[in-house]
């Protein structure tokens, strides 16, 4: 907007021939009092949504009554253990300093560590795995740092976990809590009986998290596919089921097909739920969602060879790639020796050959993209260079150059470019052309 | 409920069977549950066990030299046997292959393990061979195909009568969801793959299949051509395909690199590449 008024535009689509009428009233509407017009106009000439000063405020001016002075004063603070005098800059009213602790003492909060006394220890806290001198230790500890167990399991003399400290402590406080209650009623409220500590599952559940903290993308992925999978299942029974009994009052029109495959979901889920093995999910990991569907067709099937089921998970996880992207996949497992249909389809054999399969997929989508990426790039420059001489201008290439054989030194040796593109070669002029790409291309 | 679960699937059998098993006094032929609905035979099938069958099938063919005529020049064998050399038996009831039909009944029956069928021909033909399993197995029979090849890949010098032609195919059959009765019987047999159970697992006592005891040993392990059996290791395949993997992978990351190095970079382009070089 102070663009606008530097370069004359004018503030609001108007016309112009009306704009010199409009200006002065709209500027002296708009302009609110208490801040001068220039200020004002910083702000693009609106109001703030909510205004953050009230603009009453601006011109008020303390009170006449009032004599303010500034004084260097000593002061004490209650959360000191000592009794430090320090000194510091204090706004006296009309002669009186101000009353009242130290501002900032009430924020020096501490943990009320339970205080047993020997006899105590002798009657409750007695435990073969800990001495008395190590549970004064943890609880001086306690009172130190403010029940941070972490610092404490560090500062602790004798090596103990964080659960075999918090174990402890929690129990002796519970101890004395319960013995020291006269009447058990009392305390049953009280968080440390109604939940003791339980050092075994804490362990559990910190080796759980730190189990999900490191997960690998990997397995995140996994996991995600594993649950989409299942819930696709459900579905399908659920629906399944829907149809199995909105099919029984017409047993004549639903087709023998559509029925037995109705209710097999659901033979198969009374009478098998309870031998659900925990292998189930082992098998589903390794499958997107996409193949989801196809491992539940072939688990309606009551046989079948391990060939074909490869082909079926192949074809599903090919379904989004064209008839030429398979062509390079294929090309690709021929580069790198692989059959294409394995020599020996044992399970595991068949599963590395599909995730290969799919690895090469996605290296075929990442070089096509890179590939668009550089086109871009590159539009910019219009054939103003000339071809490299190590970039011959028809794209034949030995085929096993890329794979297994050392690559011919040429690329690499001339190229400088920053780290990239030692294995993407193109000239810009080239780079235009939508070319095909071949698998040696790396 | 074993008691319902064997007297069920005695039921079951005695109908999908010709006749052919003696006839078995009817236990409890009442007060079954809804399962008996299930013609499949009411034992409980076990979801998410895969049981697995591996397979060996081909044809080994022999050049017979002096005594080959004109149109019997080889004698070749096809057969299908377990990949182990174990015996299919447990779980294969009969094989049907079918030949060319110039043969005399192409259709051949074999009955019991080892799978096998001999013959003295010319030509080189499609072979269909169909498995057919145990009743408790499944019902469905399975359909393979195989090449028979006489005549050797290099095909320089006279044909030897000792050295065979053999082409054999790896395959394992599948079965996603064995019924616990199938399960039990196999359970330790050493031509199956079952995956580990869960301890605790109960399965019912195994019932025989007939005529299981009345065969001979099955398996291929003394078979006279097995010096000529191929081996099929998954450890190669494997160790190579892991070694791709790895090729592939290391390509990815390496392409995922250098797009974020451009993303990063948007403007930057090679550099004038014509005046650096040579």
């Amino acid at each position: 907007m102070d663009a606008k008024d530097i370069l004359g535009l004018p503030k609001n689509s108007l016309p112009i021939p009306q704009e010199k009428k409009s200006r002065p009233p709209k500027d002296s509407q708009r302009k609110p009092d208490g801040i001068s017009r220039e200020v004002y106009a910083l702000t693009g000439g609106l109001a703030p949504l909510m205004p953050a000063i009230d603009s009453s405020q601006l011109k008020k001016q303390p009170p006449k009554d009032e004599k303010i002075t500034w004084q260097w004063l000593p002061f004490t603070n209650s959360a000191r253990k000592d009794t430090l005098q320090l000194y510091h800059w204090v706004r006296v009213v009309n002669g009186v300093p101000p009353t009242g602790d130290y501002s900032f003492a009430k924020y020096n909060k501490s943990v009320d560590i339970v205080k047993y006394t020997d006899e105590e220890y002798e009657k409750y806290l007695n435990d073969p795995g800990w001495t008395k001198e190590e549970t004064d230790q943890l609880f001086d500890l306690c009172q130190q740092f403010d029940l941070r167990f972490i610092v404490i399991a560090d500062r602790f003399s004798s090596s103990r976990t964080v659960e075999e400290l918090k174990d402890r402590y929690y129990s002796v406080c519970r101890a004395i809590v319960v013995a020291r209650a006269p009447a058990l009623g009392d305390i049953s409220g009280n968080p440390l009986v109604k939940e003791p500590y339980n050092v075994s599952q804490e362990i559990e559940r910190k080796r759980a998290l730190s189990m999900v903290l490191s997960q690998t993308k990997h397995q995140e992925r996994k996991d995600a596919e594993v649950l989409a999978e299942a819930k696709k299942i459900t579905e399908s029974r659920m629906a399944a089921k829907v149809a199995e009994e909105s099919e029984l009052p017409v047993p004549s029109n639903a087709g023998p097909e559509s029925a037995e495959r109705a209710s097999f979901p659901g033979d198969t889920v009374s009478p098998s739920s309870n031998v659900q093995l925990p292998s189930a999910t082992v098998a589903s990991s390794a499958l997107t969602a996409d193949n989801a569907s196809t491992l539940a067709s072939l688990r309606m099937l009551r046989v079948y060879l391990r060939t074909y089921a490869l082909d079926q998970m192949v074809q599903a996880a090919s379904s989004s790639a064209g008839l030429r992207t398979i062509k390079r996949v294929e090309q690709t497992l021929q580069e790198l020796g692989v059959n294409l249909k394995p020599r020996v389809p044992t399970k595991s054999v068949c599963a590395e050959h599909l995730e290969l399969r799919k690895e090469i997929l996605t290296l075929l989508n990442l070089q096509k993209q890179l590939q668009y990426k550089e086109a871009e790039g590159s539009s910019f420059r219009d054939g103003s260079y000339a071809d490299t001489p190590s970039t011959p201008k028809d794209r034949t290439f030995v085929p096993d150059m890329s794979f297994g054989g050392e690559r011919v030194g040429k690329r690499d040796q001339k190229r400088k470019a920053p780290g990239r593109l030692s294995e993407a070669p193109s000239s810009p002029a080239q780079s235009k052309r939508p070319r095909k790409l071949k698998a040696s291309e790396l | 409920m074993s008691h319902l679960t064997i007297s069920a699937r005695k039921q079951g059998e005695y109908q999908s069977d010709d006749g052919a098993s003696a006839p078995k006094q009817p236990r409890l032929k009442f007060g079954k549950s809804a399962e008996d609905t299930d013609k499949k035979g009411a034992s409980r099938r076990l979801k998410d066990v895969e049981i697995c069958v591996p397979i060996v099938y081909g044809t080994i063919a022999f050049y017979l030299g002096r005594k080959a005529s004109e149109s019997q020049s080889h004698k070749w064998t096809v057969y299908v046997r377990g990949a182990t050399n174990e015996d299919l038996g447990v779980v294969i009831k009969r094989v049907v292959f079918q030949l060319h039909p110039s043969f005399n009944n192409p259709t051949r029956v074999v009955e019991s393990p080892p799978f096998e069928l001999s013959e003295c021909g010319w030509g080189e033909f499609e072979i269909a061979i169909s498995l057919f399993f145990h009743s408790d197995v499944c019902d469905k029979q399975v359909d393979l195909y195989h090449h028979l090849k006489l005549y050797p890949e290099d095909e320089s010098g006279p044909q030897s009568t000792k050295k065979p032609v053999v082409m054999e195919s790896y395959n394992e059959i599948v079965f996603p969801d064995p019924s616990e009765n199938f399960l039990a019987r196999v359970l330790n047999h050493p031509a199956v793959i079952v995956p580990r159970l869960p301890a605790g697992f109960n399965l019912p006592d195994p019932v025989p299949i007939e005529n299981l005891h009345e065969r001979e040993k099955g398996d291929t392990k003394d078979h006279p051509h097995s010096q000529w059996f191929m081996n099929f290791s998954e450890a190669d395949e494997l160790l190579k395909l892991a070694a791709a993997r790895q090729q592939v992978q290391a390509h990815i990351i390496k392409l995922r690199r250098q797009l974020s190095m451009m993303d990063g970079l948007p403007q930057l382009s090679k550099p004038p590449t014509g005046y650096e070089f040579t």
